[in-house]
């Protein structure tokens, strides 16, 4: 019997993504960041409408490492990263696997505008030559609001897209993929109801201290300030876990360990990475398929 | 029924009364929102093709189609025959309704036809289909790596790309489902 010639074909694909999750690593080892690793089985995720988990035994795969890294933060660990898998039930698609790979930062006694400068950096560390494609990479990159994002890409504006509960395709089918095309852009100051554990901004409370990172169009980070408040954290989790379980979601348990020990968590700032997408665009790929060795439907 | 959870590329719906297949499809999720089903969609009866984005809650009816099993008979003007060799009817389909498929269709192979009314819209094939490479680089001696690969041209006139071993003459294997190489068969 040859070889399997699906997997055989993937070779440079693999060889290049271990390179860039290699110096990933590099990066934030430099840099002070603490590697750490947090448990796969959860009891419960943080309660998010849109965002389904895989049941296991007794508990949740979970869909994000955040509430671990949040109680380490509490615990006095400064500068945290976990590169781990994380899965979400029934994503999938050119963009989207139902297990993949994240990459999540936390910083103490920052905000989140001092993430921005470490996406940058982080990119030219695995980017030297300082372009990927027709893509600019030198900093700083483009910041641009949602409300302003809405006006000038969307067919309605952001108080119209929302009442009219069109937020999300506007976004997803005008707006992303026009962002990052000539360099990377920061899509800023999301309307607080779509940011279940974000601080919101101080002189502008309708809006709250999280982006999103693109770049030619890809999705490639989520991140925000985050709400140090348990008694607000605790709100939003109920209002987003009445929710789940309108919609006949499988009902995750109050991380209540999570919200008491949010009470000691410093001013800090998180965010979450899609590696696979960041092999993606580093290589050239036009399908998630292509810098994973195994797809789902392959096993 | 179906929900937005089934659909995938090649699913057959029913919309308006005539059967469509998903030509074309994405999942796509801006952010921490909500899941977008993005297709595009083939009308099987007048080939039209047409993008629609549906949003999770909707559901869709399954196409009612008839699915028989027919063997392939011969290529002339008018199409590709195959015959029901139960009752010995016939059906024709055009190349266009074929697509890619026309490439791997050898003469006698038993297929499955897709009839609505009665009349044949689309086809089946096995899952595997043996065709022999009719034009190939040379192998280049000390190329060995698994995974290099090359262009070559089968018998049908279907292009591919194959491992660099592979040489013009060999009996190759390709699955139908996505029209590329899966290994060399020993004759």
């Amino acid at each position: 019997m040859e070889p399997n010639w699906a997997l055989a074909k993937k070779r440079a694909a693999l060889e290049n993504r271990a390179r860039i999750v290699h110096a990933i690593r590099a990066f934030f080892i430099e840099r002070d960041f603490l590697e750490v690793e947090t448990p796969h089985r959860l009891p419960g995720n943080a309660p998010e409408l849109h965002i389904d988990a895989v049941a296991s035994g007794d508990g949740f795969l979970h869909t994000s490492p955040e509430l671990c890294m949040k109680r380490l933060l509490a615990a006095g660990y400064p500068r945290l990263f976990q590169i781990c898998r994380c899965w979400r039930k029934g994503e999938r698609g050119a963009r989207h696997l139902p297990e993949y790979t994240m990459l999540e930062w936390y910083r103490a006694g920052c905000d989140y505008q001092s993430l921005m400068v470490d996406c940058e950096e982080l990119l030219a560390r695995l980017c030297p030559e300082g372009r990927v494609g027709a893509i600019d990479l030198s900093p700083p990159w483009e910041r641009l609001t949602v409300a302003d994002a809405f006006s000038r890409h969307g067919s309605l504006p952001l108080d119209e897209a929302l009442a009219r509960d069109r937020f999300d395709e506007i976004v997803a089918l005008e707006i992303e993929p026009r962002l990052g095309s000539t360099r990377p852009t920061f899509l800023t100051e999301y309307p607080a109801a779509l940011a279940a554990l974000a601080r919101r901004k101080p002189e502008n409370p309708s809006v709250a201290e999280r982006f999103e990172l693109y770049i030619d169009g890809i999705e490639l980070a989520n991140a925000f300030s985050e709400l140090t408040d348990p008694a607000e954290q605790r709100q939003r989790f109920e209002k987003e876990e009445a929710e789940r379980r309108r919609a006949g979601k499988l009902p995750y348990p109050v991380p209540e360990k999570f919200l008491a020990e949010l009470a000691t968590m410093p001013p800090s700032a998180g965010i979450a990475l899609g590696v696979d997408r960041l092999v993606m665009l580093l290589t050239g790929a036009t399908a998630i398929d292509e810098v994973v060795a195994f797809t789902p439907e392959e096993l | 029924m179906y929900t937005c959870a089934d659909l995938k590329k090649g699913l057959k719906l029913m919309i308006d009364g005539e059967p469509h297949v998903v030509a074309q499809f994405d999942f796509t999720k801006p952010g921490k929102g909500q899941a977008l089903y993005k297709c595009k969609l083939r009308n099987m009866i007048t080939g039209s093709l047409f993008d629609r984005t549906y949003r999770s809650g909707e559901s869709f009816e399954p196409a009612a189609l008839e699915d028989r099993e027919m063997q392939f008979l011969y290529q002339d003007e008018s199409g590709y025959v195959f015959m029901d060799n139960k009752n010995y009817e016939q059906v024709t389909l055009t190349e266009e309704t074929l697509g890619d498929d026309h490439y791997f269709l050898k003469d006698n192979m038993d297929v499955k036809i897709l009839l609505f009314n009665g009349r044949g819209i689309g086809i089946t094939l096995p899952n595997f289909v043996n065709l022999r490479v009719t034009q190939a680089d040379p192998w280049v001696k000390g190329d060995t790596a698994a995974g290099n690969n090359k262009p070559a041209t089968v018998e049908s006139g279907y292009n591919l790309a194959v491992p660099s071993f592979v040489e013009t003459g060999d009996l190759i294997q390709i699955d139908t489902r996505t029209g590329e190489y899966v290994t060399r068969v020993k004759e």
